[in-house]
């Protein structure tokens, strides 16, 4: 219990902190909304790109708004030097670890809205018939890739060349996410049966438990002398 | 004791990079594929170190994480670069042999991907340690376990995608001409890995030797 309210305790910093400035979320979903113009005008030659290449677009977009968010907001954090408060604070590190987790889904959350509707939009895709699907695909993946984003992240504090690091680090690890996240997307766009999208959902699923059982067993001895 | 180790390992690689040669141009030639099987003589062992290294950089890098061990940091980082290394024969090879035997230089294949993913994330360790700064052999090792643990992931997510590599059982079927060449190319490579690994370790040690001279001169001079 006292875990969940730190945990909410931490999390509800960071929303603060971030409505204030409302850095991350305009950078990160700008961000996001160049990356699938410059998608689209690569793609876009006349036809329609098939469903396979739009449903990379989206994920390959979420992915690396989501590093350049991840790597502002420890960037932020290691400006104030609030990282270390919070290491030095009495929390748990599983609560700190949990609160970035938490504010990384939710910042992702929002990028994702408008990724998939930019997609929807400019790749004249309707989304609306498998909505709940994909809504269930992105928030697993974000939670996989946050799982792994947030243990790298939080270590890199005081690393050098941090920006190229952080996404050197996630990106071969999450493949099996982005697969299985691009596969569900595409099964449901091309308007497979039910079976294959949900085969991937729990694919996912598994996958992100494994993930973030990997990433609360390893927080505390990585962030180890992070002080 | 280590230098009786180090020296049969020397004979015997150096034995094994002799004679394996010699053996390999004497295997029968594979009916369908020809001349371009041989390369399975480099490319398997080669595979086969580079895991083995993944593995001991993992398990050198769980002892320093959970209990501060500084030999398993050192056996890491000597088996990170040895898998890098390896990794890089694998890759080259792979390709070389797929040309022929696939007409194409790269397919996505789950032993090629998933090879490729751990040669990444080994050369992403390798990154960390040398440009990440403070603490960044703590990140490393988290790297290496986080790393070690997702390519079972990795191979059943592209195994389900696709899948076109020969199967390890064509070892057991191999013919009766192929196998002595083969086990032989097992044998130098594993011994030429064990050799690099054990000289690598030295050279780790004696820095570690040489850091704590200079504290004490330090501490002395203070």
């Amino acid at each position: 219990m006292r875990l969940l309210a730190t945990t909410l305790l931490l999390v509800g910093k960071d929303v603060r902190v971030e409505l204030r400035a409302k850095e991350l979320v305009y950078a990160t979903v700008f961000f996001a909304t160049v990356v699938i113009l410059v998608f689209a005008f690569a793609f876009w030659g006349g036809e329609r790109p098939p469903v396979d290449v739009i449903a990379g677009v989206l994920w390959v977009t979420v992915t690396l708004a989501g590093t350049v968010g991840i790597s502002r907001a420890f960037e932020r954090e290691r400006e104030g030097d609030t990282l270390r408060a919070m290491m030095l604070s009495p929390a748990p590190r599983v609560a700190i670890y949990l609160s970035k987790l938490v504010a990384i889904t939710i910042l992702m959350t929002i990028v994702e809205i408008v990724a998939a509707a930019l997609v929807s939009l400019l790749f004249q895709l309707d989304l609306t018939a498998g909505l709940p699907r994909l809504a269930a695909l992105l928030l697993l993946g974000t939670l996989g890739f946050g799982a792994v984003a947030a243990l790298f992240g939080a270590s890199l504090g005081r690393a050098r060349s941090r920006d190229v690091l952080l996404p050197l680090l996630t990106y071969p690890l999450v493949v099996p996410i982005l697969i299985a996240g691009t596969r569900g997307t595409v099964a449901l766009w091309r308007g497979d049966e039910a079976a294959v999208s949900d085969f991937w959902l729990r694919f996912l699923l598994v996958f992100d438990l494994i993930f973030l059982l990997l990433g609360f067993w390893m927080f505390e001895p990585v962030t180890r002398g992070e002080s | 004791m280590r230098n009786v180790y180090l020296a049969s390992m020397a004979v015997i690689a150096a034995v094994g990079l002799v004679g394996s040669p010699l053996l390999i141009s004497g295997a029968p030639l594979e009916a369908q594929m020809g001349f371009i099987q041989k390369i399975f003589y480099f490319h398997v062992p080669s595979a086969w170190v580079m895991f083995l290294g993944a593995f001991l950089c993992a398990g050198g890098s769980i002892a320093y994480l959970f209990r501060g061990s500084e030999r398993g940091d050192r056996l890491a980082v000597a088996s990170a670069e040895l898998t890098v290394l390896f990794g890089v024969c694998v890759l080259i090879t792979g390709p070389i042999w797929a040309r022929k035997a696939w007409g194409a230089w790269w397919q996505w294949d789950v032993r090629l991907t998933t090879s490729l993913l751990l040669w990444l994330v080994f050369v992403a360790y390798l990154f960390a340690r040398r440009y990440g700064g403070p603490g960044a052999r703590k990140l490393a090792a988290g790297l290496a376990l986080f790393g070690a643990a997702d390519v079972p992931l990795i191979y059943i997510s592209v195994s389900i995608w696709r899948t076109i590599h020969p199967k390890t059982t064509v070892v057991k079927t191999l013919g009766a001409g192929m196998r002595a060449p083969f086990w032989a190319s097992m044998l130098t490579i594993t011994a030429l890995f064990l050799l690099l690994l054990e000289l690598r370790l030295a050279l780790e040690r004696a820095r570690a030797r040489l850091d704590e001279a200079h504290l004490a001169v330090e501490d002395h001079l203070e």
